[in-house]
């Protein structure tokens, strides 16, 4: 009898953390990457690389400031192009680690407790890239709090009806929701870096940012239901912040973007694209740093479905969108649909539709979802379809709309290059620094997975 | 205040025997107590009867100041202050105005959930007698432990020394003021 759980339990793969930790060895081999003075080769590369495309950013941003927004290649009528597409791109691959950290944690699911810093963190960087697109598009960026209402001496104020207003409160709140999310979730570890730090700044300066957090049962008591409402308060947020960037475009009546269905088809497309961004992080980091024992071959395998559904939610909604253009019966609908797969973009649209509904269906099989090299590829050709979506949605509906005298094409200048690869330098410069200064897995979340913290009522008395 | 010590602290190597002492020091009649460890233990709160905190109270408060914020300020601002006519459309549009009051309940209620939680906790507090227990800083890696506090009316050095020794601790160490 007692042999028979143990033979539905051993499935060594369904291991979330490996055997053999101790509440020691975690934390130890967590804060050793935060606390070691060396430093891996692989982090020296990945940083040099972020911080010289952090430096072409910059550049793009002063040729930007001194020549103004035609320094990219937005001409009538394509006024929205690379900007948005990048807008929407990263704001979407930010909404995995929210996703993870709040929708997972109501669910109880607990092999996020190894995934969810680093995701958060990777939230909170795509999002600052993400913020960056529309201000600078501003044309006077420096004046972008006249966005806020606010009391001035011009006497004007939003206009709280449109959607690019809407849009605005949505992404700073869930820039500012997701740092006091991440920094309630970092309190405790950031006190573990303090008691194990031997050099007296770092003391100091973890000392500072843990405000004397002391692991007190009264403390955790009220930190338990503070992460929770948390969480509840992040998950219909997370839901809201991609349908609120999709009003962008439903609420205008361009054929191609005027659709009801666009919010749960741009949620799951930035969850699709998230995952994968996870995928890509992790992959690396886990390789380089021994982790594999943490971020095991269970989490890629989770994240991979995770991935795979939400692809075939998205290539639902290709099919979705081709069959309402035409169902509409509205001519102007159909042209753009039908432009967008053999107009001039026909190439994007089909290279979209090769890495976002056939792509993904390789991850049915489990040969593919455990080969973490085939899971690194897959996720970087998801995080490329992700890009072609969105440039095709704006792109192409722009370029052809109603007035067939108004065409026009759009080509992207260096300076679009240089802010696109200037931002994803931006995400690795500070993806980076993080990992250098603050531990990338939650410690004491780890901790309350290994079998031992298990309080055990009949032993105890 | 001028107390010379602040309390007895026993040491622990599991959770499992960190709620057994917390469960038998509530017992034994003690009631100014605090267990500490590196991990949130659910049955911890459970011994010490620490299961009612003012948290969701003050979270639902903010949601809804934030909401009514939210909506008075688009109400004020499109109506009374500055008010747009596009295409005809009423003033007082408030379908529109959705959106942002959804976003500020949730952008207030997350801020009172943080505040909340450092209030209740009484953080930051950068010094705590607790920190003079050298020991004390593997609470936040992987030891359990059990502070008796001098304020505690049954609080008797010796004795309460005695008692914590009865529970098997790794060590018994007082905590300086």
């Amino acid at each position: 009898m007692p042999d028979e759980p143990q033979v539905i339990h051993s499935p060594e793969t369904k291991r979330i953390i490996a055997p053999g930790y101790t509440f020691g060895t975690v934390t130890d081999q967590i804060a050793t990457v935060v606390l070691t003075k060396k430093t891996p080769i692989f982090w020296m590369a990945c940083f040099a690389v972020g911080f010289g495309l952090l430096l072409v950013f910059l550049l793009a941003v002063a040729q930007l400031l001194f020549r103004g927004v035609g320094v990219w290649g937005e001409r009538s009528p394509t006024f929205w192009a690379w900007d948005i597409t990048n807008f929407v791109w990263w704001i979407g691959i930010g909404h995995a680690g929210t996703l993870i950290s709040a929708i997972l944690l109501l669910l109880n699911q607990r092999w996020r407790n190894s995934i969810n810093r680093f995701a958060e963190a990777m939230t909170l960087f795509a999002v600052a890239c993400a913020g960056m697109y529309p201000i600078l598009h501003l044309g006077r960026p420096w004046v972008m709090y006249w966005l806020f209402p606010y009391p001035n001496t011009m006497a004007i104020e939003p206009n709280f009806r449109s959607p690019l207003v809407w849009d605005v409160f949505a992404v700073s709140t869930y820039a500012t929701v997701s740092l006091l999310f991440w920094f309630v979730g970092l309190l405790p570890d950031l006190a573990t870096l303090r008691d194990r730090a031997n050099n007296r700044f770092l003391k100091f300066s973890y000392g500072i940012l843990a405000m004397g957090w002391r692991g007190s049962a009264k403390h955790w008591s009220v930190y338990e239901t503070a992460s929770l409402l948390l969480a509840g308060i992040a998950t219909p947020l997370v839901l809201s912040v991609h349908t609120v960037v999709s009003f962008d475009f439903t609420i205008g009546i361009v054929p191609g973007w005027h659709s009801t269905f666009f919010p749960p088809y741009f949620v799951a497309g930035a969850i699709y694209s998230g995952f994968a961004m996870v995928l890509a992080l992790a992959i690396p980091l886990r390789a380089v740093y021994g982790l594999e024992g943490l971020i095991t071959d269970k989490h890629l395998d989770n994240s991979a479905k995770v991935m795979m559904a939400t692809g075939l939610i998205v290539g639902y909604s290709y099919i979705m969108e081709a069959f309402s253009a035409w169902y509409s019966g509205n001519v102007y609908e159909q042209a753009a649909m039908w432009h967008r797969m053999t107009g001039p973009y026909k190439y994007q649209y089909w290279v979209l539709i090769a890495c976002n509904v056939i792509a993904p269906n390789a991850l049915w099989f489990k040969k593919i979802r455990s080969s973490p090299a085939i899971l690194f590829v897959w996720s970087l050709i998801v995080l490329v379809g992700m890009w072609l979506e969105r440039f095709v949605i704006i792109v192409s509906s722009l370029a052809q709309d109603n007035l067939v005298s108004s065409w026009g094409m759009f080509h992207a200048t260096r300076w679009d290059w240089a802010t696109y690869l200037g931002t994803i330098g931006l995400f690795l410069f500070l993806f980076f620094l993080f990992i250098r200064l603050l531990p990338m897995i939650s410690i004491f979340e780890v901790r309350t997975l290994l079998p031992q913290a298990k309080v055990d009522e009949e032993a105890g008395g | 205040m001028n107390k010379p010590i602040y309390g007895v602290m026993a040491e622990f190597d599991s959770p499992t025997e960190l709620v057994a002492a917390a469960r038998a020091a509530r017992e034994k009649g003690y009631r100014k107590l605090d267990a500490y460890s590196p991990f949130p233990i659910e049955e911890l709160s459970d011994a010490l009867h620490l299961h009612h905190n003012k948290l969701p109270l003050i979270v639902l408060i903010g949601g809804i100041v934030g909401g009514a914020l939210g909506y008075l300020l688009q109400y004020w601002v499109s109506v009374v202050y500055y008010p747009i006519n596009v295409a005809g459309r009423p003033l007082h549009s408030w379908p529109s105005y959705i959106v942002i009051t959804f976003e500020m309940t949730i952008l207030l209620a997350a801020i009172s959930a943080v505040l909340g939680l450092l209030a209740l906790c009484g953080l930051p507090m950068p010094y705590h007698p607790t920190f003079n227990v050298p020991r004390f800083a593997l609470a936040s890696r992987n030891r359990f432990f059990l502070c008796i506090e001098a304020a505690d009316p049954l609080f008797d050095m010796a004795r309460t020394c005695e008692f914590l020794e009865t529970l098997e601790p790794r060590e018994v160490s007082e905590v300086a003021n």
